[in-house]
């Protein structure tokens, strides 16, 4: 295990650094208690203590819009496009969100787009010592802890930043910026104390092993909870757009203004709209708001597991804080505890 | 902001050329496709393609032709939006973007050897017709064959002339029906459950195959149930909403199943338990 300690007073040398070999992208503060990564050439632009930002850092990696075709009226071709980045303070939580959707699109038919700007990314991770705030459950995802998916990881300690080297390409940042100390065994304590502390206060929030969570969604496809959530639901779709794990798309052609040539790109879609399953002749798969709900679960605890054996929620806790009807994560899988007991509980 | 090109890409298009269009119906027509060079599509009947028309979008049609043909491929469009009415408006020689195939098609290694009964409702007459052109090109292969068509009313039926060859056929059963007709129709009245055959049925080896709209499933598949059919030797071909055919834009997800990559054709022992499906 490789550690190195970047004094905090070098903080911003070290952001202006890496900053001067590619774009940083990191958390900053929006006011009102809002959070986005964006692009910083400072550390004093950065949000170390920030809560998850309205938008994970999935968009580097899929963003809202993309182009995957140009054409002309005698060329087709597949693109991609990509921008070089670091991402620096990415929370556990949205570091299992990346490895789920690298699980997603490295799955044959590969999906290149995705692959060639991943492998453009270097993943600056970031301790949380507590938690977020009352939406959160990364303890019950079991995604509180740093469980790879990174270049180099960042414990925040009073006088000091400690990084775990985790990758080659952390260790040439390490190198190339010149600003770090090697870790000695005093430093790997206070760490092992500070995690220690951690436990005590991330317990799972919710009366259920996470094993089980999947057995729960085995015994609740037809449960009134869905029934409630019919009532309540809007059909926004902003739990969608805000989750780590969600990727469903759209693909739209944008006509130049020649009209024969143009793009083709894919958008960000929502399977909680209503026109997401219809087909032509008006048969719709998932009329009800209900059924739409229960499908955004299942894509979490369910179906997930039978195809990655992980599961898709990584307890950020985002739904919930962008819910406009006051749906909760935490509220729903709670009634579905209550209505639904496990034999052995 | 880098842009490369991404020659691997599964959104990549293929320019087809129009060989000949055929107007089947007020709202469909037949389009006769060709690759660059004649090249073979490649596809098991039941597959279907992405079809795009540049500056308006692409639809997923299936390919109803059968693979036996290999310098082209034919797809019967209806003409119900956007994509689809873009496609209308093409002319012979003129082109169309392809992409794929895509998805799993009818098992046609697994029907060898065995009796079929082939059931068509409404449009599903397209992508079964691969599926009936494969068999009588390789009739010696297979056991009994019936085709069954249901339609609301006569002049709804696609492909007449190509029914006709079917109909006078010695080495088929062939029987159709509508909803409702006109008093010179001669066919069958009634629902289509009343063709399939009764005594004639040797349900261990026969092989069913369903094709048609989501309503028809339901009392089709009990009405095979019935007759003793194991559900392993039931097939149906679903259709849902798609927008990539990579089992990944999500639109055509039945609970865990991706209908563009795990489908569209489906035994029934596989989705039986599966109450989004049918
Ligand atoms: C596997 C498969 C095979 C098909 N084969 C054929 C075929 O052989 N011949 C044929 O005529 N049609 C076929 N269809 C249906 C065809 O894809 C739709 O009619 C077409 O996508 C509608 O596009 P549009 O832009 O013309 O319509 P729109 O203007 O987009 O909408 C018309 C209606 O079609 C629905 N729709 C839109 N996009 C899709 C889509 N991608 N998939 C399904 N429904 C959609 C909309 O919800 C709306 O209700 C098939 C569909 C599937 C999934
Ligand atoms: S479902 Fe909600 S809590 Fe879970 S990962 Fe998505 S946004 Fe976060
Ligand atoms: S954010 Fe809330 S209201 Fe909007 S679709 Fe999701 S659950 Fe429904
Ligand atoms: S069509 Fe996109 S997942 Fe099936």
């Amino acid at each position: 295990m490789a550690y190195a300690v970047l004094q905090k007073g070098r903080f911003d040398d070290f952001i202006v650094a890496l900053a001067a070999q590619r774009k940083v992208m990191a958390p900053v503060s929006k006011g009102y208690g809002h959070f986005e990564f964006e692009e910083v050439r400072s550390a004093t632009e950065i949000a170390l203590r920030y809560i998850p930002t309205i938008l994970p850092p999935k968009k580097y990696f899929m963003p809202q819009r993309e182009t995957i075709l140009q054409y002309t009226s005698d060329s087709i071709e597949a693109v991609v496009d990509f921008d070089p980045m670091a991402i620096f303070g990415v929370h556990t939580c949205d570091l299992a969100g990346i490895q789920c959707l690298n699980m997603v699109f490295s799955e044959r038919p590969k999906d290149y787009n995705y692959l060639v700007r991943k492998n453009n990314i270097i993943i600056i991770g970031l301790e949380c010592g507590d938690y977020c705030d009352q939406y959160a459950s990364c303890a019950m995802m079991n995604s509180e802890m740093p469980n790879g998916g990174y270049d180099l990881f960042v414990t925040e300690f009073d006088e000091y930043l400690l990084f775990h080297v985790s990758t080659q390409t952390g260790e040439d940042i390490v190198k190339s910026t010149g600003l770090f100390e090697t870790a000695d065994a005093s430093h790997k304590s206070r760490l092992a104390e500070y995690r220690k502390k951690k436990k005590s206060i991330f317990k799972k929030e919710l009366p259920i092993d996470s094993k089980d969570i999947a057995l729960l969604f085995d015994k609740c496809f037809e449960s009134k909870v869905w029934d409630e959530l019919n009532d309540r639901c809007l059909a926004c779709g902003n739990c969608n757009n805000v989750c780590p794990t969600c990727y469903c798309f759209d693909v739209i052609d944008e006509p130049a203004l020649d009209l024969t040539s143009g793009v083709r790109y894919r958008r960000w879609d929502s399977c909680q709209l209503e026109t997401f399953a219809r087909v032509a002749g008006g048969a719709n798969f998932r009329e009800n708001r209900g059924a739409r709900q229960r499908h955004r679960y299942y894509r979490k605890f369910s179906y997930p597991v039978k195809k990655f054996f992980r599961y898709f929620c990584t307890g950020c806790g985002r739904c919930s804080r962008a819910c406009m009807a006051n749906i909760r994560l935490k509220d729903v899988l709670m009634d579905l505890i209550k209505a639904h007991p496990l034999d052995n509980a | 902001m880098n842009r490369q090109i991404l020659k691997s890409s599964h959104f990549a298009v293929e320019r087809g050329t129009i060989v000949r269009i055929k107007t089947l119906s007020p709202h469909e027509k037949l389009f006769e496709i060709a690759l660059p060079g004649n090249a073979r599509l490649n596809h098991d009947p039941g597959q279907f393609v992405g079809v795009s028309v540049f500056g308006v979008g692409e639809a997923p049609i299936s390919v109803c032709s059968s693979p036996t043909k290999r310098d082209t491929f034919d797809l019967c469009i209806r003409d119900v939006g956007r994509v689809t009415h873009a496609i209308h408006a093409l002319k012979e020689g003129g082109s169309l973007g392809i992409r794929g195939p895509f998805g799993r098609g009818f098992p046609v290694r697994l029907l060898e050897g065995n009796d079929l009964v082939l059931i068509a409702g409404g449009l599903g007459i397209v992508p079964l017709r691969s599926l009936v052109q494969y068999v009588i090109n390789n009739r010696r292969d297979f056991g009994k064959v019936s085709i069954l068509l249901g339609c609301r009313t006569p002049d709804e039926m696609l492909f007449g002339d190509e029914i006709e060859q079917w109909n006078k056929r010695i080495d088929v059963h062939f029987a159709c029906t509508v909803d409702r007709a006109a008093p010179e129709w001669h066919g069958h009245v009634g629902v289509i459950t009343t063709l399939i055959p009764g005594e004639m049925l040797v349900p261990e080896r026969t092989f069913a195959v369903i094709v048609g709209p989501p309503v028809m499933y339901k009392y089709v598949i009990g009405e095979l149930l019935k007759k003793q059919i194991p559900d392993r030797q039931i097939i149906v071909s679903l259709e849902r909403h798609m927008k990539c055919g990579l089992g990944r834009c999500g639109h055509c997800q039945i609970e865990n199943l991706y209908c563009c990559q795990d489908g569209p054709v489906f035994h029934y022992d596989e989705i039986k338990h599966i109450k989004e499906a049918i």
